[in-house]
């Protein structure tokens, strides 16, 4: 193998560009690697590309975006698109694909900063056509400009739900309804960590614009509802739910689910570094130290996939992370290092002041955490919540014993999905802690690659036995 | 805490598991010490072959036997363990190879065994029709197959239980020693006591008999293996080649699992197997040297399990020769899980002091001082 990359940086959101544009600042050569065919990630995605109408439909937030990209343009970059990155091994190589062209290469360093994924929100019906993550229509709306058909009913919590629902808005569509599934009892729990948040005014007026929007639009919102389920035969037809003490059918054609993001930890998990599971946002986050840094010589994370923090955050968390890397690798003194360091980390502890109310107020309700029986949870291979209850009553003590007794979290997602909902049902049913239960060992590839990019990509020789 | 127990086992895995139903069935009371839990390591995660086909002679005797128990596995432990006998085909890409083939086919008739079969081309494309076209013939044991691998471990712990074998899960075995005509360990989960000790334990065999002082040559290894997404049903057999390390399997669900002894690295100490990409990438260059039509099949999952090897290739099979009261079971040198139903029965024979109607000592311990 050639000689490593001083730095790879994996993912091109608002992490990865601040970690690439502090280490390339300090001169490290730094190879940015992402999936995507345009840099920005979730929150700025296809940003560089966004014409001037959709840069104001999707809102202010979006002019920030660009200004990250500023590190394309430094000579000590070398940014790669469209490259997916399918395994990271402990020894810091990195495997990637490119165009269906398999590679690997190996770093002295490496910043993860792969980001978080919508926490699926199983409730019965959930997998019928016509049901899909809000994130995902989001995405749709930002990378090809494209509206989900006709009338869509939003349901869920959390502040992403209003974000989509004013863009769908905004760019013409229309809403069938607002369907918030926050538990009532959530803002009295959320209320005493009102003032800190408090010190962040920015998160308030975003959402109270938010919310002045929906009203203008009319769209009927339902709070605190439960009970959920998709009905229909072969797609969906209604959303059937209570709330404020009645039943109801909302017709739909379109049902778009959220209940907030959390770490996509496939990566972390298959380098097999510990995770911890946070009560709270009630998901699981690898353990780091104040700079991103891992139990694993040269592997650091920064932003979302290392907890949900928010978009600044994660800025900031990938400055600290790429200081860090440019002083580990000797272009940046320690001192140095500790004085750019410095308002960084003020500023991040000032982002993170305005968590534990947002983890409390949007916590998802129990209904979608420990789902009913008959909810499919693993939708690869099409298990449900009462198959996995009955697995545990067979013996079952965590999710790597669920795929044998039934194939849970096996298919090509590797429990993504579904890998959160199933720790907590095992956890339920056992009685047990949802930290010992545990999570499935994520076995590489972490994204799927065909046999022939696979075998185009032979080197080392042969130690195989016969 | 000081139990009373006829047998201590070191091992839950496949063969420790089967010493512990055969043991209790014959009205013993064993208990199984697993440091994590049944069918954790090698036991749990193989290709699941069940495969006479290409044994070491020496095994033969013990593959038929086990053969036979796998095709009535729903007698020994109340559920069919997943097995299928969908043949076993071993395919010749040269005239050199084919020659091979037909001469081990010869020679093995010579000797009474006649499971392996020669087939031509002709055969071998009405078997696998999407083979590539090279291919001259094969070797098939019409009858071998394959089963679940953790289905299996399973189906046997709870036979086992259910004939009255105690077995500890977390319960790594720290010390051994013999005292007053008993072996006694000590594990996180307290002492444990017996007349007779076996060492099932795995890839962690060697260190068990190292510190019975018998110290063996095992390497540990690592084969890997890789499942693919889904696929309409193409495969009958289970295929290997006798050229290339490959084992190629359809399950009834469409994926395919491509294994054959490619290996990553081991890290028995810590559990932790690692995975050589580059190892990986020969593994599914044979496979689109057989069939070039899956090049866009992609590979969802990929797995090493931690396996002992011994330097002649086959398992240390037999009592212990310095110790008293201790049965060796273990370096199964990745082809173990075939064995599993019979070793359980050589173990109980040999705790009954029974008559052993197995030829085992080609796998004595004694062999490599
Ligand atoms: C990837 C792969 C594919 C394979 N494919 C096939 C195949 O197709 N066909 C086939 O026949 N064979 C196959 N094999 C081989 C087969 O899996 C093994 O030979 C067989 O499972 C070995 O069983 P075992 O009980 O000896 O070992 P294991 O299953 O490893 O069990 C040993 C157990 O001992 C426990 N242990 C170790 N030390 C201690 C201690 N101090 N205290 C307590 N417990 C301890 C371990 O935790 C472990 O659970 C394959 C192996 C691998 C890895």
């Amino acid at each position: 193998m050639s000689d490593p990359v001083p730095l790879i940086v994996i993912g091109a959101g608002p992490a990865g560009l601040c970690a690439a544009a502090e280490a390339t600042a300090a001169g490290v050569e730094t190879l940015l690697l992402d999936e995507q065919t345009a840099p920005g990630g979730q929150i700025y995605r296809a940003i560089g590309r966004a014409s001037p109408e959709r840069q104001a439909i999707l809102g202010s937030d979006y002019g920030r975006g660009a200004r990250l990209l500023e590190v394309l343009d430094s000579g000590c970059l070398d940014y790669r698109p469209s490259a997916s990155v399918w395994q990271v091994t402990p020894e810091r190589e990195v495997y990637f694909t490119i165009a269906g062209q398999a590679q690997s290469l190996r770093a002295e360093r490496i910043v993860l900063a792969s980001g978080a994924m919508e926490r699926p929100m199983p409730f019965p019906g959930w997998t019928l056509p016509g049901v899909m993550g809000a994130g995902a229509a989001q995405t749709l709306l930002k990378s090809s400009g494209l509206l989900p058909g006709g009338g869509a009913v939003l349901a869920g919590s959390g502040p992403l739900l209003f974000l989509v629902a004013s863009q769908i808005l905004d760019a013409g569509g229309r809403i069938a309804a607002l369907v918030e599934t926050t538990p009532r009892g959530n803002s009295m729990r959320a209320m005493p960590y009102l003032p800190a948040m408090l010190r962040m005014p920015s998160y308030l007026t975003k959402g109270a614009v938010l919310l002045a929007r929906l009203r203008r639009a009319k769209a009927p919102h339902f709070k605190g509802a439960h009970n959920l389920s998709a009905q229909g035969g072969k797609r969906i037809e209604f959303l059937r739910f209570t709330a404020g003490g009645r039943d109801h059918d909302v017709p739909c054609s379109l049902l778009l689910l959220h209940q907030g993001v959390v770490s996509n930890v496939q990566i972390t998990r298959a380098l097999g570094l510990a995770h911890d599971w946070k009560p709270l946002p009630r998901a699981w986050q690898p353990r780091l130290d104040p700079w991103g840094g891992s139990a694993l010589e040269g592997i650091a994370m920064a932003g979302d996939g290392g907890g949900i923090f928010g978009a600044r955050a994660a800025e900031l968390q990938g400055r600290l992370a790429g200081l860090d890397a440019a002083y580990r690798l000797g272009k940046l003194t320690q001192a140095a290092r500790d004085a750019k360091a410095r308002s960084v980390q003020r500023a991040l502890a000032a982002e993170r002041a305005a968590r534990p109310f947002l983890d409390r107020l949007y916590q998802p309700a129990a209904e979608f955490l420990n789902p009913a029986d008959e909810t499919l949870v693993c939708r690869c291979e099409e298990v449900t919540a009462g198959q996995i209850r009955g697995f545990v009553k067979l013996g079952c003590l965590g999710p790597n014993q669920a795929k044998s007794f039934g194939r849970a979290g096996m298919g090509p997602c590797q429990g993504r999905v579904c890998g959160l909902c199933v720790s907590e049902i095992i956890a339920r049913a056992r009685g047990a802690d949802v930290q010992d239960v545990g999570y499935f060992r994520i076995r590489p590839p972490i994204k799927p690659v065909t046999l022939a990019e696979l075998a185009a990509m032979a080197c080392a020789g042969p130690n195989d036995a016969k | 805490m000081q139990s009373n127990y006829d047998a201590l086992i070191i091992g839950g895995g496949l063969h420790g598991l089967s010493s512990a139903l055969h043991l209790a069935r014959a009205g013993l009371k064993p208990v199984v010490l697993e440091k994590d839990y049944p069918g954790r390591h090698a036991s749990g995660v193989n290709a699941g072959g069940v495969r006479r086909l290409g044994r070491h002679k020496a095994e033969i005797p013990l593959s038929v036997a086990a053969m036979k128990l796998w095709r009535e596995i729903g007698e020994l432990t109340g559920e069919d363990c997943g097995f299928t006998p969908c043949g076993q085909v071993k395919v010749a890409e040269t005239e050199t190879e084919m020659a091979g083939q037909r001469a081990r086919v010869e020679s093995l008739v010579a000797q009474g065994h006649g499971h392996e079969e020669l087939i031509d081309a002709k055969e071998l494309r009405s078997l696998v029709p999407t083979i590539a076209p090279h291919c001259l013939g094969a070797i098939v044991c019409r009858d071998d197959g394959a089963a679940d691998p953790f289905r299996t471990a399973m189906a046997f712990a709870r036979a086992a239980r259910a004939q009255g074998a105690s077995i500890q899960d977390g319960a790594r075995v720290q010390s051994i020693e013999r005292r007053d005509g008993l072996w006694r360990a000590a594990t996180a989960q307290g002492r444990f006591a017996a007349p007779i000790l076996i060492n099932c334990a795995g890839a962690w065999g060697g260190e068990i008999a190292a510190r019975l002082g018998e110290p063996v040559p095992m390497r540990t290894q690592a084969p890997m293996l890789m499942i693919t997404e889904r696929l309409a049903p193409f495969l009958e057999p289970v295929l290997g080649a006798a050229g290339r390390a490959l084992s190629f399997k359809q399950f009834s669900n469409g994926t395919l699992m491509i294994g054959g002894g490619h290996l990553g690295r081991a890290e028995p100490a810590r559990n932790a197997t690692h995975l050589d990409f580059a190892a990986l990438s020969r593994s599914a260059q044979s496979v689109l040297a057989l069939f070039p039509a899956l090049r866009g099949l992609r590979v969802v999952r990929a797995w090493a399990g931690i396996e002992g090897v011994m330097p002649d290739g086959i398992p240390v099979i037999g009592p212990s020769e310095t110790r008293e009261g201790v049965f060796h079971v273990f370096g199964f040198c990745a082809h173990g899980f075939q064995l599993g139903p019979i070793t359980g029965q050589i173990v109980a024979a040999w705790a009954q002091k029974k008559p052993m109607n197995l030829p085992i000592a080609p796998f004595r311990i004694g062999r490599f001082a």
